[in-house]
């Protein structure tokens, strides 16, 4: 279980994030809706502890992240970012065990070990045919997979022998569809319920995709200026009068039978 | 199946092999014929042993400085590369060199002789100059950030780098016709290294700064994905920025006192063998180290015997090299 409690940060004395309090239940996806500059990064940035609040806590397993080491932290809790560039030409094999960093010492090589989690992780993100392929000459949504597989052996804990103790596994995607097509964004949403579903991942998401966080997840979070303005069942939080409150937009709701998504047809900003 | 780095380790070796046959076969080549059997020879002893003389006492400094000072330039190349997250950055772009040159146009011209801890006065003032540099660009680019800022980094080298050379054009406007002279030759590049104690001044920090390198490699390569991705694997960036930043610029100083700016080392080879060991660091780095040293002493070879008896400066050797190649990745790319 991932934690936020009253949690602010500013940067350079403006003020982002202005007290927010959030769950991400153990095994729950939890989706972030805002409008730009509404402070979702800084909250996933918050919830990672690659910053730190300058008040509240943020807790995982019901620890302070202060508590945690860099490298413990990262052992449990991976982050995957909207594109992801290479400045060099490394394959994906090679990016994929870069998510083993926070496992081994500081001159310590992959081993046998690693190297399993990182095929487990090819495989379970559908990218093992690309595994000698460079990162670099992969399309948006294959990279955006690889990507995800690097964090998969993340937070994958090496097998111990008996009474495995499971920690949790978080993963936190910052707008992972933002730079996807329709086709890509199915595809990404599938993985995430199917990562969800059977490894018991928890999940919390950033997105400006109503739909995708509809499909995808089970609690939404609704950000505004730095403050929850909303929360809950992805169904109660999806309503007209919040997507008012949330965009300034006038807009219709309605849930596609089909593929039980909900979708937000916007007709009329309300500012101007 | 293993891990693709433990595949790759023949690169390293490799290379280090061609760096020993260059440095021993370097020494060989040039105006008195020598024999390698007879340099080895242990029967004739040393004082009446010409080959072994002409081998150990005039040759071997220079082949050992070429690599030295090639090993160094190719490794901080890397390293700079992969600070910037900018395959097209080199060792002199953060305005080392420029601070060295100015440091040895100032001893040149106002002709200080008097060696530092037994480091000639052009070498040490070099150092010293190439340190100066290193401490304005670091201290301007942390002024308005925690930890580093790359793009602060750039503007300050390369604002750095036109500052110092105005300076250096300047002392060499006040100077006279013959340290110009000298003062030229020097910027071209120059190995006419003679004796081992350039090399003793130069060696205690680029020990440190390879030493550092071996810690820095598997932190770099996760610096390639941008510094937010690599914090989140639990990497302090900060201090890899740092570490990258002191490492590289003090083993760029201590190649440019011993061997003036030679340029394009320190891009050329990181590119060469980036394209065939991969771009993990911990291959990258010693290979291109060991390269870059064998390339130095090669093209130093071509510099002595080209036009012999006439020593061209190595520096328009691996520039002549270098350029052309340069365009060629550009367009390429």
């Amino acid at each position: 279980m991932l934690q936020a409690a009253d949690v602010r940060f500013a940067y350079d004395g403006a003020p982002v994030i202005n007290g927010v309090s959030l769950t991400v239940p153990a095994g729950r996806i939890v989706g972030i809706l805002g409008p730009n500059g509404s402070g979702k990064t800084t909250l996933l940035k918050l919830l990672a502890g690659t910053l730190s609040p300058g008040a509240g806590e943020v807790t995982l397993e019901g620890r302070s992240l202060r508590a945690f080491s860099r490298r413990a932290v990262a052992q449990r809790l991976a982050v995957v970012s909207q594109d992801t560039q290479l400045a060099f030409d490394y394959s994906v094999l090679e990016v994929v065990l870069m998510g083993r960093y926070p496992h081994l010492g500081a001159l310590e090589i992959e081993g046998p070990e690693d190297l399993a989690i990182a095929r487990r992780a090819l495989a379970a993100t559908g990218t093992e045919a690309f595994e000698r392929r460079l990162f670099t000459t992969l399309s948006g949504g294959e990279r955006q997979r690889v990507v995800i597989a690097s964090a998969l052996a993340q937070i994958a804990r090496a097998k111990t022998e008996d009474g495995r103790q499971k920690t949790e596994e978080v993963l936190l995607l910052d707008e992972p569809t933002a730079a996807l097509d329709l086709g890509y964004q199915l595809e990404v949403a599938a993985l995430v319920r199917e990562l969800n579903e059977q490894r018991g991942l928890t999940l919390a998401i950033s997105t400006h995709d109503l739909a995708f966080a509809s499909a995808v997840c089970h609690d939404i979070v609704l950000l505004r200026e730095g403050r929850v303005i909303a929360a809950g069942p992805a169904a109660h939080v999806l309503t007209v009068s919040n997507i008012r409150a949330l965009y300034d937009v006038e807009a219709a709701v309605h849930r596609d039978e089909v593929s039980g998504r909900v979708v937000v047809v916007p007709r009329r900003h309300l500012r101007s | 199946m293993k891990a693709p780095v433990r595949e790759r380790w023949p690169f390293v070796a490799g290379s280090l092999a061609l760096l020993v046959v260059s440095v021993l076969v370097a020494p060989l080549i040039g105006s008195a014929r020598i024999d390698f059997a007879r340099v080895f020879d242990v029967s004739v002893p040393f004082a009446e042993n010409v080959d072994a003389q002409i081998f150990f006492i005039a040759r071997l400094p220079r082949a050992l400085a070429a690599a030295l000072v090639g090993a160094s330039l190719a490794a901080a190349g890397v390293v700079f590369q992969a600070l910037l997250r900018n395959p097209l950055a080199t060792p002199y772009t953060l305005g080392v060199s420029t601070g060295a040159s100015l440091g040895a146009m100032l001893a040149i011209t106002f002709g200080w002789t008097v060696p530092l801890l037994a480091v000639p006065a052009v070498s040490a003032s070099a150092l010293v100059g190439a340190m100066g540099s290193v401490l304005i660009v670091y201290w301007l680019a942390r002024a308005r950030h925690v930890g580093l800022s790359t793009t602060v980094l750039l503007l300050a080298g390369v604002t750095l780098n036109a500052f110092f050379s105005a300076l250096i054009l300047f002392v060499q406007y006040i100077g006279n016709f013959a340290d110009v002279y000298r003062a030229m030759r020097w910027l071209m590049g120059n190995l006419d290294v003679s004796s081992y104690r350039p090399l003793a001044g130069a060696l205690p920090i680029v020990l440190i700064a390879a030493a550092i390198f071996v810690w820095l490699a598997k932190p770099l390569n996760l610096m390639a994905a941008g510094a937010g991705a690599a914090e989140s694997r639990g990497l302090d960036v900060h201090r890899t920025q740092r570490l990258a930043f002191f490492s590289a610029s003090i083993i760029t100083g201590a190649a440019v006192s011993v061997g003036g700016p030679i340029g394009f080392v320190g891009i050329i080879v990181p590119h060469l063998v980036r394209l065939a060991a991969g771009a993990d660091h911990r291959i990258l780095l010693p290979t291109a180290a060991f390269g870059g040293g064998a390339f130095l002493v090669a093209c130093d070879v071509i510099a002595r015997t080209l036009l012999a008896p006439v020593e061209l400066p190595v520096g328009i050797v691996t520039a002549t090299i270098g350029g052309p190649f340069f365009l060629w990745m550009l367009v390429r790319k």
